[in-house]
C-alpha cells in the first residue's frame, strides 16, 4: 500500500472524483496552474483542464455564490478557500444560503457542496493563516463540519463528504498537511461521515480531539501512562453532526473527560461538547470537564506555541483530572 | 478613440400616449400584448389586495410591486421556457406569469400546510422550481451571484439557457454586486443583470447609493454590457431584455440593465414612507404609472376596452377571493415539518429536539392558527 501525507491523500480523492463524477468541479484562487498554495490540486489542472479546474478571481464570497449556483444546476462544486481565515467574505453565502437552500425553499433546491479549506495554525502564519473557525459554521444549522486528523482518513472523509447530500465544511489542518505519512488504499474507500474514532483506547480518562491537535493529544497520553494515567483518545473526525455514541459510551466509562482544540475558548466547539456530556452522562462523571483550548485572543505570532494547547498544556489537565 | 463611460440612451417604445415606436417595438402578436396588459392588472390588483389583508391582521407582510410591474412583467415574458429567473423579493407577478398557480402563491402569504416552502419563510419568499424561477432569501444580493453560477454552469454544459436576476439599485452597493458583475466578466456568463431603479432602498435615495451618473454605466467597468430603458414600459422592457438574453445565447456575455421606474408605495407592508417622500414628487411618479399608458396602447390598437377590463377586474377579483378563503382555511403546517428539510437526512440531534418540541405545550396564537 502507498504511503502518502495529507496532501497527496486530500489530491488523489479530487482526482478520484473528478474521474468518476462528471458533475464535479473545483474552484478556487491560485488552485489550476499552481496546484494551490499548498500544492493540495497539484496536477489537476493539467489532468482535468481549466473548464474543471478553475482559477477564479480572488474573491471568497463570489466562489462560493458562484459555486452554490453551480450546485442549483445540479454540479457538484468543490470550492477551496485559501486559508479558512479568509472564509469570512463568503460568510453570508455560506450562513444565509447555502445552508438554508435546502429547507427555505421546502426542499425544490438543495444545495449540496464540498468546501474545502485549510486550518489552524503551528505554522507560524500570525492571525490571519493559524485560526480555527470551525464553531461559527458548527452553530449554523445545515452544515456539516469534517476535519480529518490523518491522511487515510483524508481521503475516505473526503470521498464521503463529497459523495454526501449535505453542504460540508472541510478543514485541513495545515500543519498535519505534509508532516504525516500514512498508509493510504490506492483506489475507492470512504472513512463514514459522522463516526468517531477511539486511537488509543483507555481506562482513567477521556481526551476528545481532532485535527493537528490529535497528535498533541496522544503525545499527552503517552506522557501520562508513565505516571500510571490510562487515558483514552477519540478522534472526532466528523465535528458536526458530531458522533454522541462514542463520546457518551467513553466518557461513561472513564468518568473524566479533557476536550482540546486550538480555537479560542469561549463558546468554542468544547463548550458545546461538554454541554452534550453533562445532558447526557452527568451521572457518570467523577470529575469536572476539562477545556485545554486557544485563548481568548486573537491567534500570536511570535508567542503561537504558548497560546497552542500542545501535549505540555494537555498533561497537566489530564493529571488533574483523572486523579479529581 | 474616445471610450465611453456615461450612458445617456434611455430606450423607449411607449409614448405617454400609448403609441409605439415602430423602430423599437417588440411587435409582439396582439394576444401576448392583451394577456401581459391583463397580467400586469392582475399584479396591481392582488397587490393592493395583500396590503388590505396585512392591514387587516390577516396576513404578516407583504412586500410589492406598485408602479414596477412593467419592468417586473416585461423582462419575464422575454425569457424562454429553459431560461431562469432569479428573484430579489418584488417579483410575485413575475411568479404568477411564469406558471404558479395563484393558489400556490397566496398559500405561500399565508405560510400554511400548502405552502410550498411549508411556512418556513416570510410571506413573499416564495420558491418556485417547477417554473424555473429561484429561491428568495432576505440577505441583499446573494441571489446575483448564485444567477452568475448557475449561467456559469450552463454555459459549461453546453446547454442554452440564459439566467435573469433581478435587484434593486440599493444592491449595487452590495460585495454581491461586485462578486456578481466581475465573475460574469470574466468567465462572460449568460446572465441578464435586472437592475430596479426605483429611487429608493426603503428610505435612502439613489443618489446616495452611488457617485456614479448612472447605474448601467458600473457595467463598462466589468465588461457587461450596459443599458438603459424606461422601466415603466413594458414594450421597451420586453425589447431590451430579448436583445440582452440573445446576447448570452450567442456566447456574448453578460448584459446589466438599468430600468428607470417608481416605486408607488412604501418599502413594505413594514414602512411608512410619509417620513421620507414628499406628496408632489410622488404624484408626479404616480402619473407615469405603467399600466395606463399600456392601457392607452392596448386600446389604440382596437384589443381592449371598458368592458373587457370590467369584465376581467370581476374575474380576477373573484379568483383572489376563493384563494383567500382557501388559504385562510388550510392549517398551519405540521410541527415535525419544523425538522424537516434541514439535512437530507434527520441526524441524531433534530431527532431528540423535534421529540422535544412535541411533548412542548403549543404556544397559543401561533402555529394553530394565522
Amino acid at each position: 500500500m502507498p504511503q502518502m501525507n495529507m496532501v497527496q491523500a486530500v489530491n488523489d480523492a479530487l482526482r478520484l472524483e473528478l474521474k468518476r463524477d462528471p458533475r464535479v468541479v473545483l474552484l478556487g484562487e491560485d488552485i489550476g496552474k499552481v496546484g494551490g498554495v499548498f500544492r493540495v490540486t497539484q496536477d489537476l489542472y493539467k489532468e482535468f483542464g481549466a473548464d474543471r479546474v478553475i482559477d477564479t478571481p480572488l474573491s471568497e464570497g463570489g466562489i462560493i455564490g458562484a459555486a452554490i449556483g453551480m450546485a442549483l444546476y445540479g454540479m457538484r462544486p468543490v470550492p477551496e478557500i485559501q486559508f479558512s481565515d479568509f472564509i469570512f467574505p463568503a460568510f453570508d453565502q455560506i450562513v444565509s444560503e447555502l445552508a438554508k437552500f435546502r429547507y427555505r425553499s421546502g426542499g425544490e433546491f438543495p444545495a449540496k457542496m464540498v468546501i474545502r479549506t485549510p486550518v489552524g495554525g503551528g505554522i507560524r502564519g500570525g492571525h490571519y493563516h493559524s485560526q480555527s473557525p470551525e464553531a461559527y459554521f458548527i452553530h449554523t444549522p445545515g452544515l456539516k463540519v469534517v476535519c480529518p486528523s490523518n491522511p487515510y482518513d483524508a481521503k475516505g472523509l473526503l470521498l464521503s463528504a463529497l459523495r454526501d447530500p449535505d453542504p460540508v465544511l472541510f478543514f485541513e489542518p495545515k500543519r498535519v498537511y505534509r508532516a504525516a505519512r500514512s498508509e493510504v488504499p490506492e483506489g475507492d474507500y470512504t472513512v463514514p461521515l459522522s463516526q468517531a474514532k477511539v486511537v488509543r483506547p483507555g481506562q482513567h480518562v477521556t481526551v476528545l480531539a481532532w485535527g493537528a491537535m490529535l497528535y498533541e493529544a496522544i503525545e499527552a497520553a503517552n506522557q501520562a501512562a508513565a505516571q500510571g494515567i490510562d487515558t483514552e483518545v477519540v478522534d472526532l473526525r466528523t465535528l458536526w453532526p458530531v458522533d454522541i455514541d462514542t463520546i457518551v459510551a467513553s466518557v461513561k466509562k472513564t468518568g473524566r473527560v479533557v476536550v482540546v482544540h486550538e480555537a479560542p475558548k469561549t463558546c468554542g466547539f468544547g463548550a458545546e461538547l461538554i454541554a452534550l456530556i453533562n445532558e447526557k452522562a452527568f451521572l457518570h462523571l467523577e470529575a469536572p470537564p476539562v477545556r485545554v483550548t486557544g485563548y481568548d485572543t486573537p491567534f500570536p505570532y511570535t508567542l503561537e506555541m504558548d497560546y497552542l494547547p500542545l501535549a505540555g498544556r494537555i498533561l497537566p489537565a489530564l493529571i488533574e483530572t483523572a486523579r479529581y | 478613440m474616445q471610450t465611453q463611460f456615461v450612458l445617456d440612451d434611455v430606450v423607449t417604445v411607449l409614448g405617454p400616449d400609448g403609441v409605439a415606436d415602430p423602430a423599437t417595438d417588440p411587435k409582439l402578436p396582439g394576444e401576448t400584448v392583451v394577456r401581459l396588459f391583463k397580467h400586469m392588472l392582475l399584479t396591481r390588483m392582488l397587490d393592493e389586495r395583500l396590503v388590505l389583508l396585512q392591514r387587516q391582521g390577516r396576513i404578516g407582510f407583504h412586500i410589492g410591486s406598485l408602479g414596477e410591474e412593467a419592468c417586473i412583467l416585461g423582462p419575464t415574458a422575454a425569457l424562454g421556457d429553459d431560461d431562469w429567473l432569479w428573484p430579489c423579493y418584488r417579483e410575485f407577478g413575475a411568479l404568477l406569469l411564469r406558471g404558479m398557480p395563484l393558489q400556490t402563491y397566496l398559500d405561500n402569504m399565508y405560510g400554511n400546510a400548502n405552502d410550498a416552502v411549508k411556512g418556513r419563510q416570510m410571506p413573499d419568499h416564495y420558491s418556485g422550481r417547477p417554473y424555473k424561477f429561484g429561491s428568495v432569501s432576505s440577505p441583499i444580493g446573494t441571489q446575483m451571484t448564485q444567477a452568475v453560477g448557475f449561467s456559469w454552469a450552463a454555459k459549461m454544459k453546453g446547454d442554452k439557457s440564459v439566467s435573469l436576476v433581478f435587484f434593486g439599485e440599493g444592491a449595487t452597493s452590495s460585495s454581491e454586486f461586485h462578486n456578481a458583475m466581475n465573475f460574469a466578466g470574466v468567465y462572460k456568463t449568460p446572465t441578464v443583470f435586472l437592475c430596479r431603479n426605483n429611487g429608493w432602498a426603503i428610505s435612502v435615495p439613489a443618489g446616495q447609493q452611488t457617485g456614479s451618473q448612472t447605474f448601467a454605466q458600473k457595467g463598462f467597468a466589468y465588461g457587461v454590457t450596459p443599458v438603459r430603458v424606461d422601466g415603466n414600459d413594458l414594450l421597451a422592457m420586453i425589447k431590451v431584455t430579448r436583445d440582452a438574453i440573445e446576447r448570452g445565447r450567442r456566447g456574448e456575455g453578460p448584459t446589466l440593465i438599468e430600468a428607470l421606474t417608481h416605486r408607488l408605495s412604501g418599502h413594505s407592508t413594514s414602512d411608512d414612507p410619509k417620513a421620507y417622500r414628499n406628496e408632489a414628487e410622488m404624484a408626479a411618479e404616480r402619473a407615469k404609472d405603467p399600466i395606463p399608458r399600456m392601457r392607452a396602447h392596448v386600446v389604440a390598437l382596437g384589443l381592449w376596452d371598458d368592458a373587457q377590463e370590467k369584465a376581467w377586474a370581476e374575474q380576477v377579483d373573484a379568483d383572489i377571493k376563493r384563494a383567500v378563503e382557501t388559504a385562510e382555511k388550510a392549517p398551519a403546517p405540521a410541527l415535525h415539518t419544523m425538522f424537516e428539510d434541514v439535512y437530507a437526512t434527520q441526524p441524531w440531534h433534530l431527532v431528540e429536539q423535534q421529540a422535544e418540541a412535541e411533548r412542548a405545550p403549543r404556544p397559543a396564537g401561533h402555529g394553530g392558527g394565522h
